[in-house]
């Protein structure tokens, strides 16, 4: 039998890497990621759930981290857009977002990559039409979408510059 | 944005669920989140307690017998594909579909998208149109409600507190054709005005949403001309918002329930 509590030790991987941290129920997943263990790669944009800068993939699964308790994701293995390029080589979608200049100010990128990564990971030859389903979640008010589609299905294609 | 204190709690039987939402004035199911989360934010509600329903398996189970037995903890991910649904009543999964975002339906769940009944949700009317039955599960033990008896209010529902919805049944399709309208901002977005439809037996039951607090239910011939004079008829009394106004909303009511009707019949 369990009784509530105002805070949990909780245990979750993030990019291989294993974090342990005492945290508050009311802490959202997006700000354990960015204020408690500086992974500053994922953004908060509305704090609404519309814009999806905070996007990350929880157990393979795309979410949008402001939605998401931080207590709710203990032992559960996420990635966030650090975790494309491990080793500061870029990961396909993000060499092809640079060439296809999929983006300006870059604040939606990392949301949008996480997207585009959850997509590929289900289905590795989209069309068009489901490229543009996969990002409905995430708002860019700087491109106009055209390329950033561009270069998710160049990349799926392997045809970067 | 930080969240108002709050407790949580995650129970691993139904039985500890029920337990903790009885024991605690001010506790809250927490489903997907993809709305109770945002609610929070805005503090338009201070749960005091969170009994959080991801741990209960048996919630999101899906079955096919007599009828579709969908667990409410499903998210509408699962939803969209599952096969029992596909083969079962397929009008689910082409809704769920059109609800939000990737990322939202992989959290959301269709027992929350049912239980929040905004009314500009797409699952009130078709669980209405469908003839849904929800079961609902309290200290006394379980009870089944109507869909057409479920919707009470806006955000209102037959879910009493210290109760939970459990499940959610879905008469088998039988010879029962279906089929769903909208007008939204933007696609798959928030419906402006949406209607259900579902033919059988010589009948048309139309389920309208976003109308009025709850879904508005049609019984008519099948065919567009009753369909119209059933909804010029009804007396409906729609929102004026800045998306559409009350006069507008009534020609969109129009509008989506023949087009409705039209995908039920096609």
């Amino acid at each position: 039998m369990i009784e509530p509590v105002r805070g949990l030790r909780i245990s979750v991987e993030i990019n291989g890497e294993r974090h342990e941290r005492e945290v508050e129920v009311r802490r959202l997943l997006v700000h354990l990621i960015r204020d408690d263990l500086a992974l500053t790669g994922t953004h908060v944009g509305c704090d609404t759930g519309n814009c999806g800068a905070c996007t990350v993939i929880v157990d393979g699964v795309a979410v949008k981290s402001c939605m998401m308790l931080a207590v709710q994701a203990d032992g559960s293995k996420i990635e966030t857009v650090e975790g494309l390029a491990p080793n500061g080589e870029l990961h396909p979608l993000q060499q092809a977002f640079s060439s296809f200049h999929a983006l300006q100010c870059g604040y939606c990128t990392p949301g949008m990559l996480m997207s585009a990564k959850h997509l590929l990971d289900h289905n590795p030859e989209p069309t068009d039409g489901e490229i543009k389903r996969a990002i409905q979640g995430n708002i860019c008010r700087c491109t106009g979408y055209v390329n950033i589609v561009e270069a998710i299905a160049a990349a799926a294609k392997g045809e970067i510059k | 944005m930080l969240l108002a204190e709050v407790q949580y709690a995650r129970p691993s039987t139904l039985e500890d669920a029920v337990r903790l939402l009885g024991a605690h004035d001010g506790a809250r199911v927490l489903a997907g989140g993809q709305t109770l989360t945002n609610v929070m934010k805005a503090r338009a509600a201070a749960p005091d307690v969170l009994v959080d329903l991801n741990d209960l398996a048996e919630l999101r189970e899906v079955s096919s017998g007599a009828g579709l037995e969908i667990g409410a903890m499903l998210t509408l991910t699962e939803l969209i594909r599952s096969s029992d649904v596909e083969a079962g009543r397929p009008i689910l999964a082409e809704v769920a579909s059109q609800i939000a975002d990737v990322q939202v339906r992989n959290r959301g769940t269709i027992g929350g998208n049912i239980c929040s009944n905004d009314p500009t949700n797409h699952l009130p009317p078709l669980m209405v149109a469908l003839g849904a039955t929800m079961t609902i599960r309290g200290a006394d033990g379980g009870r089944m409600v109507d869909a057409g008896d479920f919707f009470l209010g806006v955000y209102m529902t037959a879910v009493r507190p210290g109760e939970l919805l459990t499940r959610i049944t879905i008469p088998a399709v039988g010879d029962a054709r279906d089929g769903f309208a909208s007008v939204t901002i933007g696609q798959d977005g928030t419906c402006i005005v949406n209607a259900a439809a579902s033919v059988q037996d010589g009948q048309a039951r139309i389920a309208l949403g976003c109308v009025d607090a709850v879904p508005v239910l049609l019984t008519t011939a099948p065919d567009e001309a009753a369909v119209r004079q059933a909804v010029q008829s009804a007396g409906l009394d729609p929102p004026s918002d800045v998306h559409a106004s009350a006069e507008y909303r009534r020609h969109l009511a129009e509008v989506v329930a023949v087009r409705a009707l039209a995908e039920a019949s096609s």
